[in-house]
């Protein structure tokens, strides 16, 4: 990820008209696309109202309550929340049985759930660019071990992964920083499908022509990785980490939710329905407002994603679209990734 | 073919030693298989321990232990010796026959909702890709970006209340209020207008044509309460039935092959004129009948759309199989609605017929067509749970399919040569956008049977995935891995058969031999 980005603002070659980098011109797209535009922007609001009000690094939030202080209940935990006029009231999104503030709760989650997606997603699109780019470029024996190695990581359960590794955070980790470990964790065996298609990818992008020309104008292997092939394959590889995080956040949160992912005294979006969901008869909010957070960070991602796969497809100039449609590997391979993706996180 | 074939399932083979080997190691790391006896405060405490170490083997180190396991697996390769032997679970209970019964509860449980998704998932794939950009298309894009974004469990909770327990609450009073009417035909009309093709008078008038038969359907149910006796009846059959025929022999031959239509209007005859005589057979009913009914069915259609001939025989054929089929399957759905009264005033089920956990009503007492409903009162919630997040995949996967096909020279060339559109749509575009549907479904059997873990423990549904989580909650190896054995090899089977089917049906793809 942080290589990527540097990358991917480099001038390459130019597509459309003579100046523009191919940054400049999956910028131009992507502020060409609506939906992509406002899920951006209210994934940043979220992210904002969370970090802000709860505060984060030991910093306070503006909120006055926080996550796990337990207060009086006022007005049976009813929401206070009103909009004609608009009121916030003392507690928003009201209380749980305890008294615990539901805002301040849903809050860390949030904060708690987009960090761990955010682990997972640069940990496992870590571990899936070195593994497919190392398997696609040099081929031979290192590919077939390593590939070996995926089927095996792709075969066992993700969730027994989860339960272990849960167990040995908690006798080893302390409280506050288990949610992280778990991300690390689960970013450590969430990496094949990207492994699959960044492999792919440098398995046809290393055969054309230009690797052959910068092979006999004598760079070296790292060199023809980084600046000729990679730059190719940066967008296949920025918009499958983007929609893994989408299936990230859900896997965190239905790991949480059967009890094999953030456990109390941390909360996480999933640990929070998880904990409420037999009080959906009397107090629905404690249902409502995680969850709806849940789908809202989770939409607002994979518009993201869509818009930059857009925006990073050259088949969407409109004038060699039939020519383009030929070459229909890629596209069906990332899809399929993505697929799988979406399906590990049902379980 | 046959080498790769065989090195496909050896290399395979080796896989799953690894990962087994991995994945019981695992288990037996992720906690102390005797704490909740060590906690317990009953008086043979000591003995209980004694006993659990001695039927899991647990002075034996894990590594070792996992040797003794896999020998006993290994004698499951035998064929029909009936020596498989898969270990005993915490509880004493042999693994193969806790296995077996969850795999049978998770095939009910995942099978409709995976046939549903399919059929509905594609179809709207395929119909949002020939009305790109229209508002169809961005509605159910939308859409299923939305169910892709869902908790599963989340959606499970609200259907618990919303669909099982509000509908039970309203089936006690089955009268739908006026305004309920109205909000309904409303969203009717929308729909219709969003569906509707054309200028925006035409579409106002397909919109109008939704709020009168969403608002008179409704009213009609209502007044002749007709949901608490349901049926269909003889004339709704035949009108359906006529629908049908028109539509199958739309879809696979066009109306202008007579043949066609006429072979599907003939077995809706059929499905009509049967219908009297065969009500006192199905009053006693068995699973094997209906089935022997349905295979019935499908021939009687095959011997007519043969006997109408023509030049192409195969067409009358396909569509007198799908008419006559579906208008099987609308008899069969009236003799279900027959039962209602008796399963919906059960004792058992006492006026409160959506479940919402488990699969199937205790002691219910009741013929074929009560325990029919007695399952599918059981299993609806869990399939729209279901059929909701793969409905979203199967819908965007097939568009970008069939956007792609669409776009192909070759079906500029069958317009070119004066090809129909539902020519070119159904048999040039349609059948090749369908070869990587094809393999994402076999892919996705292999997982299936796995189960939804989430869902299962939702609905309390005793299937392979809460025998795995129950089991690792319990350290309890042996059933871990015999729900892992089971989808692992499952799961590279199914890898294995989605690359031969990809290649079988695409000619350029070659396997590697």
């Amino acid at each position: 990820m942080t290589t990527t980005s540097t990358i991917s603002t480099k001038p390459a070659v130019p597509e459309e008209k003579a100046g523009l980098s191919q940054g400049q011109i999956v910028r131009k797209r992507f502020m060409g696309n609506t939906a992509a535009l406002i899920s951006l922007a209210l994934f940043l609001l979220i992210l904002v109202l969370a970090y802000s009000a709860g505060g984060f690094f030991g910093l306070p939030g503006w909120w006055k309550y926080t996550y796990n202080e337990v207060n009086d209940l006022a007005n049976g935990g009813e929401p206070t929340l009103q909009l004609f006029p608009f009121s916030l009231g003392d507690h928003p999104f009201g209380q749980d049985r305890l008294g615990r503030d539901t805002f301040a709760q849903t809050m860390r989650g949030v904060q708690i759930s987009v960090a761990v997606m955010f682990i997972i997603g640069i940990v496992g699109g870590a571990i899936g660019v070195v593994v497919g780019a190392v398997s696609g470029f040099f081929r031979g024996r290192i590919e077939a071990v390593l590939m070996r190695l995926t089927d095996v990581v792709i075969v066992i359960p993700l969730i027994i992964l989860a339960a272990v590794l849960g167990q040995l955070a908690a006798r080893w980790i302390p409280a506050g920083i288990q949610p992280y470990f778990l991300g690390l964790f689960v970013g450590l065996v969430a990496w094949t499908g990207l492994a699959r298609l960044v492999r792919a990818e440098f398995l046809s992008l290393r055969e054309r022509e230009f690797v052959d020309a910068a092979r006999i104008a004598g760079a070296s292997n790292a060199r023809i990785i980084f600046k000729h092939i990679l730059p190719n394959a940066v967008g296949v590889i920025i918009v499958s980490v983007t929609l893994s995080m989408s299936a990230a956040i859900l896997l965190e949160t239905s790991l949480s939710y059967i009890g094999m992912g953030v456990k109390a005294p941390d909360v996480s979006l999933g640990s929070l329905i998880s904990q409420n969901q037999e009080a959906f008869s009397t107090r629905p909010w404690l249902f409502w407002w995680p969850g709806l957070f849940i789908v809202a960070i989770c939409l607002c991602i994979n518009f993201i994603g869509d818009g930059l796969r857009d925006a990073f497809d050259p088949r969407q100039k409109k004038f060699n679209v039939r020519k383009a449609g030929a070459a229909a590997a890629p596209d069906g391979g990332q899809r399929a990734a993505d697929y799988r993706t979406k399906k590990a996180s049902d379980g | 073919m046959v080498t790769y074939i065989v090195r496909r399932l050896f290399t395979a083979v080796l896989i799953l030693l690894g990962a087994s080997f991995l994945v019981y190691q695992l288990t037996a790391l992720s906690g102390d298989p005797l704490a909740d006896l060590r906690t317990s405060n009953q008086p043979n405490k000591e003995e209980l321990i004694q006993q659990r170490i001695e039927l899991l083997d647990l002075n034996v180190p894990a590594p070792i232990r996992y040797f003794h396991w896999l020998g006993g697996a290994a004698k499951c390769l035998v064929p029909f010796a009936g020596q498989c032997d898969l270990g005993f679970s915490i509880t004493g209970q042999p693994v193969t026959e806790a296995l077996g019964r969850a795999m049978g509860m998770t095939i009910l449980l995942v099978s409709a909702a995976a046939i549903l998704a399919v059929l509905i998932g594609v179809s709207l794939g395929i119909v949002t890709a020939l009305r790109q950009y229209s508002t169809l298309d961005y509605g159910v894009t939308f859409m299923a970006f939305l169910f892709f974004s869902l908790p599963v469990f989340w959606v499970a909770v609200l259907l618990k209340e919303y669909v099982a327990i509000g509908f039970n609450n309203f089936l006690r009073e089955p009268q739908i209020p006026l305004s309920s009417i109205i909000i309904i035909s409303v969203v009717s009309a929308a729909i219709w207008f969003i569906c509707a093709r054309g200028t925006v008078p035409v579409r106002l008038k397909a919109a109008g044509v939704g709020f009168v038969l969403a608002g008179g359907v409704l009213w009609l149910l209502s007044a002749t309460s007709w949901l608490s006796s349901p049926g269909l009846g003889l004339p709704v059959i035949a009108v359906t039935g006529a629908g049908i025929a028109f539509g199958a022999t739309l879809l696979t031959a066009g109306l202008k092959n007579r043949r066609a239509l006429y072979s599907s209007l003939t077995m809706v005859a059929v499905g009509i004129v049967v219908y009297f005589p065969i009500q006192p057979l199905l009053a006693q009913a068995t699973g094997l009948m209906v089935f022997l009914l349905a295979v019935a069915t499908i021939l009687v259609g095959l011997g007519v759309g043969y006997v109408m001939g023509g030049y192409d025989r195969r067409q009358n054929m396909s569509a007198a199989v799908i008419t006559s089929f579906l208008t099987a399957g609308l008899v069969l759905l009236d003799r279900y609605m027959q039962a209602w009264p008796a399963y919906f005033n059960n004792d058992r089920v006492n006026g409160r017929p959506i479940a919402t956990i488990g699969a199937e009503t205790p002691n219910l007492e009741g013929d074929f067509w009560v325990h029919g409903l007695d399952t599918f009162t059981h299993l609806l919630l869990p399939t729209i749970a279901l059929l909701l997040i793969s409905l979203a995949s199967y819908s965007r996967y097939s568009r970008s399919s069939m956007l792609e096909i669409m776009n192909m020279d070759y079906i500029r060339t069958a317009r070119a040569k004066g090809l129909g559109e539902r020519t070119v749509v159904m048999r040039h575009a349609f059948r090749n956008a369908l070869i990587p549907i094809a393999t994402i479904v076999a892919y996705d059997i292999g997982g299936l049977i796995g189960g939804a873990v989430i869902t299962e423990r939702v609905f309390a549904f005793a299937g392979m995935g809460q025998l795995f989580i129950q089991a690792l909650e319990h350290v309890d190896p042996n059933p871990v891995m015999g729900v892992f054995l089971v989808t692992g090899i499952l799961a590279l089977v199914f890898n294995l058969i989605a690359d031969l089917v990809y290649s079988a049906l695409d000619p350029r793809v070659r396997v590697k031999a």
